[in-house]
């Protein structure tokens, strides 16, 4: 498409153009193709930040007496980074496990709020009681964008090194997910 | 026996559309009349064939005949009439059943009504919507036939997905289909304009109103599913960018661009190919979305089968039929000469915009839909794409379409003045920049794109607004106004009605999506919690008994400083045959905003778990959804859509004049 009044008509560069369409839907015909006869099942969405290092990211703290969260916090040892809001239900339904995950793993989750309000994540944690060892604030979801989350709650294992190990995709809220994740974490520990 | 009838309907009506795509085809390119002559009967008879087909199957539905399979797997005896009847399109066979009803239904009309056709352009649109049809009828009678039967019948069926007990059934898939298949129109006619190599602004006046109409229909359809979402699935939003929601955005969005560009085929006789492969590609999208939610490659509620032959099948009609339409485009395109020519500041470079702007919307919205696909053909392993990808990468496009959208119909055709245009709209600036400051005042620490979707909302609405207080020269000639507002052509009407919708849909959009507040808690009876501003007191729950369903239903009284406004009664239903639980929102509305309220089961204790939400300017989405549609339907009702173009010649002549 071309708005010059007087474009000379027929000449091969134009006629390449006109072809563009058909090669692009033969190569998108070409992916479906091959998607019909893969055998994932597009149910599940592993992230494709596993075994990469995490993202860059430095969020102010929620809470006034404990610390927020940035990249140059992980690494070291084995940490837990979860994704939640106080607006978010299965995450309140998680709650419980998060602290019981920190004692038996034995290890220190960073909280990080995606796009909540200050005063209903503080008030969330007040009323359910605080797991976290650092919380950050990501009001803009950036960060969430950054690690891929696809909505609250997610929880993500970084190992040592600072590469995320394993994700944690929704809650963990029933006894098998919760040993799951602990069998993880202790793979990821090696 | 009646299935049987259905069946062998089905195979007639597909030989009956080999007929029609081939002879016609053939008649035209030998000038051979009694060939070209078979289109019309043939088109009626196809229509009258599927027509028995679909309601052999939805009297198997109606009298519960769990012999026939679909209806066994897809309904039960203990099923109200109405969705009974409106599970012959709840599942995959039915649905595909009802999109070659439609898609017979255009081409008898086009074969019955297209009198005013010329001949070959006639019976070369026919036969493209026969090729159509054999494919699709082909793929029913080859992989997913409505009428196998079950021997032994089971004494009862499964039941419909709960989901889709619900009245909004009967009229969104209908409504869909009717703007999927209705873009074929465009298709058909696109492709015989390139077999005939000829295309001018009486065939640009021939398709408009078939597009328009689908159009239409596609704007119903999808606000329909998204009210329908926002009441049925209880999470309190309207739209969640799922790939079937995308399958039918994108076609909405092309469709849209045709729209705009056919007008200046018809009235400039430019953007010719431009407007084929539009056409093309809107099918092409409305075809894809039959292939994304048939073949599983990407799952979702909608999902109705995931066979990976049916997908091989859906596949190969798409190659067919993309693929051979975009080559014979790349063969013939080029030598397609535009007649009218134009400055880019005018009427055709404002419309060159906007389809610019919605193509990209479309592509952006096509990446976000498959891109988790090609991640993983690609082994780049697997993503995932969510609504902050559409936040900031669709929203800016369709923000600057947006702007673009209320300068556009000030400009004349050819050449304009853009700084005596904008200087037009100051009044419509002052309105935007008082608005967005209101908004600031009043909701201050509030999200910005809060204050940017109101400025854009009142600068859309009031741009409308002034372009047709222009046109009825209120300020001018005020005595006169009343006399020239009647003589404006409806399609002029159509216009501003429908851009005044979209208007008003963004205003609610962005009051939803910016404003929107929850309250998330456990309550008892005789509880009380307050959410913008309204009391709920939440005054306990009752077991009901539906006609195939039991359901928990609470009530709440709500009051403002004390004086009542409404009783909701949200309720959690179990349907007993599959053992699906669904959500039942109570809402009320005032107009301005939804209070919506959402409960689950209780626990032992009497404690049940509540979701309220204070839904701001929401409904106001699907008001400008409906203004949007009945501005499709003014502009359809314009004389000149409805008498046709009596001949090419006189028809380019008063297009050209």
């Amino acid at each position: 498409m071309t708005t010059a009044p007087d474009r000379p008509a027929g000449t091969r560069p134009r006629h390449l153009l006109y072809l563009l369409p058909v090669v692009l839907f033969v190569v998108v015909a070409v992916y479906f193709l091959v998607a019909l006869y893969s055998s994932r099942d597009p149910q599940e969405v592993p992230s494709a930040l596993v075994g990469k290092p995490a993202p860059g990211f430095t969020l102010a703290p929620l809470l006034p007496d404990l610390p927020g969260v940035a990249r140059a916090d992980l690494g070291g040892s084995v940490v837990l980074v979860n994704f939640f809001a106080s607006w978010c239900v299965p995450c309140r339904a998680e709650h419980p496990y998060l602290g019981r995950i920190a004692k038996d793993g034995g290890l220190p989750i960073f909280g990080i709020v995606y796009k909540d309000k200050p005063d209903a994540a503080r008030a969330y944690l007040a009323e359910l009681g605080n797991p976290y060892a650092r919380i950050g604030m990501d009001d803009s979801g950036r960060t969430g964008i950054d690690f891929g989350i696809t909505g609250v709650p997610e929880t993500f294992v970084l190992a040592p090194d600072g590469r995320i190990c394993y994700r944690q995709w929704g809650p963990v809220t029933d006894d098998d997910t919760e040993q799951a994740l602990l069998a993880k974490i202790k793979e990821c520990r090696r | 026996m009646i299935a049987e009838l259905g069946h062998f309907a089905l195979v007639l009506a597909l030989a009956l559309a080999l007929a029609q795509a081939v002879l016609p085809l053939a008649g035209a390119a030998r000038d051979n009349q009694a060939w070209m002559a078979v289109a019309a009967p043939a088109s009626q008879g196809q229509l009258l064939f599927i027509a028995i087909a679909f309601f052999a199957l939805m009297q198997a539905y109606v009298s519960s005949d769990f012999s026939v399979a679909v209806v066994a797997d897809n309904s039960n005896s203990a099923m109200p009439l109405i969705y009974k009847a409106a599970a012959t399109w709840g599942n995959h066979e039915g649905s595909l059943l009802l999109w070659v009803l439609i898609l017979a239904v255009f081409g008898a009309a086009v074969g019955t009504f297209g009198n005013n056709l010329p001949p070959k352009l006639k019976a070369r649109v026919l036969a493209v919507q026969g090729l159509i049809a054999v494919g699709f009828l082909a793929f029913m009678l080859l992989t997913s036939n409505p009428f196998a039967r079950l021997d032994p019948p089971p004494a009862d069926g499964a039941d419909l997905n709960p989901l889709l007990q619900d009245p909004g059934l009967a009229f969104h898939p209908p409504m869909l289909y009717f703007g999927y298949v209705g873009f074929s129109m465009a298709f058909s006619f696109a492709v015989a304009a390139l077999i005939e190599g000829r295309v001018d602004a009486a065939w640009a006046r021939w398709v408009r109103p078939w597009t328009l109409a689908a159009w239409i229909a596609l704007t119903a359809g999808i606000a329909g599913g998204s009210w329908w979402s926002y009441y049925e699935l209880g999470w309190g939003g309207w739209w969640a960018w799922d790939p079937v929601e995308n399958a039918s955005f994108m076609p909405w969005l092309l469709g849209t661009a045709l729209l705009h560009s056919a007008i200046v085929v018809e009235k400039r006789d430019a953007l010719k190919s431009w407007t084929m492969l539009l056409a093309i590609l809107t099918f092409a999208m409305s075809l894809v979305g039959t292939f994304l939610v048939r073949s599983g490659v990407l799952t979702s509620v909608h999902a109705f089968a995931s066979d990976p032959r049916r997908g091989v099948f859906i596949l190969f009609l798409l190659v067919i039929a993309v693929g051979g339409s975009l080559t014979l485009f790349a063969i013939r395109a080029p030598s397609l000469r535009d007649g009218g020519l134009f400055q880019p500041i005018s009427r055709e470079g404002s419309l060159i915009l906007n389809n610019l702007l919605l193509a990209v919307g479309g592509v952006i919205v096509f990446l976000g839909t498959f891109m988790p696909l090609f991640a993983d053909v690609l082994h780049a392993g697997a993503i995932s794409v969510g609504a902050p990808y559409y936040f900031l990468i669709f929203n800016p496009f369709a923000a600057l379409l947006i702007v673009v959208m209320a300068v556009g119909p000030l400009l004349p055709w050819k050449r304009a003045d853009l700084a005596g245009a904008l200087q037009r709209l100051t009044a419509a600036s002052a309105a935007t920049v008082v608005a967005a400051g209101l908004v600031w005042w009043l909701k201050t620490g509030g999200p910005l794109f809060g204050v940017l979707g109101v400025a854009l909302g009142v600068w859309l609405l009031m741009g409308t607004l002034v372009e047709y207080g222009e046109r009825i020269g209120i300020l001018r000639a005020p005595g006169d106004a009343w006399r020239r507002a009647r003589q404006l052509p409806r399609a002029a009407y159509g216009m501003t009605l429908a851009h005044a919708g979209l208007a008003v849909a963004i205003l609610g959009m962005t009051g939803s999506a910016a404003w929107k507040q929850e309250q998330v808690l456990m309550m008892r009876p005789g509880d009380t919690v307050s959410l913008a501003g309204y009391d709920y007191r939440f005054d306990g729950v009752a077991d009901v008994a539906g006609p195939n369903y039991t359901a928990t239903r609470g009530t709440f009284t709500v009051t403002k400083d004390g004086t009542p406004v409404t009783i909701l009664h949200p309720e959690k239903r179990k349907y007993p045959v599959q053992g699906v639980p669904t959500t039942e929102a109570a809402i009320h509305t005032n107009g301005l905003a939804d209070l919506y309220a959402v409960i689950d089961s209780p626990d032992d204790a009497g404690a049940v778990s509540v979701h309220l939400y204070h839904q701001p300017l929401v409904p106001w989405i699907w008001a400008g959804a409906v203004l949007m549609a009945l501005g499709g339907l003014v502009s359809l009702s314009d004389r000149r859509l409805r008498v046709g173009a009596p001949s090419r010649r006189t028809a380019v002549a008063m297009a050209r004049a």
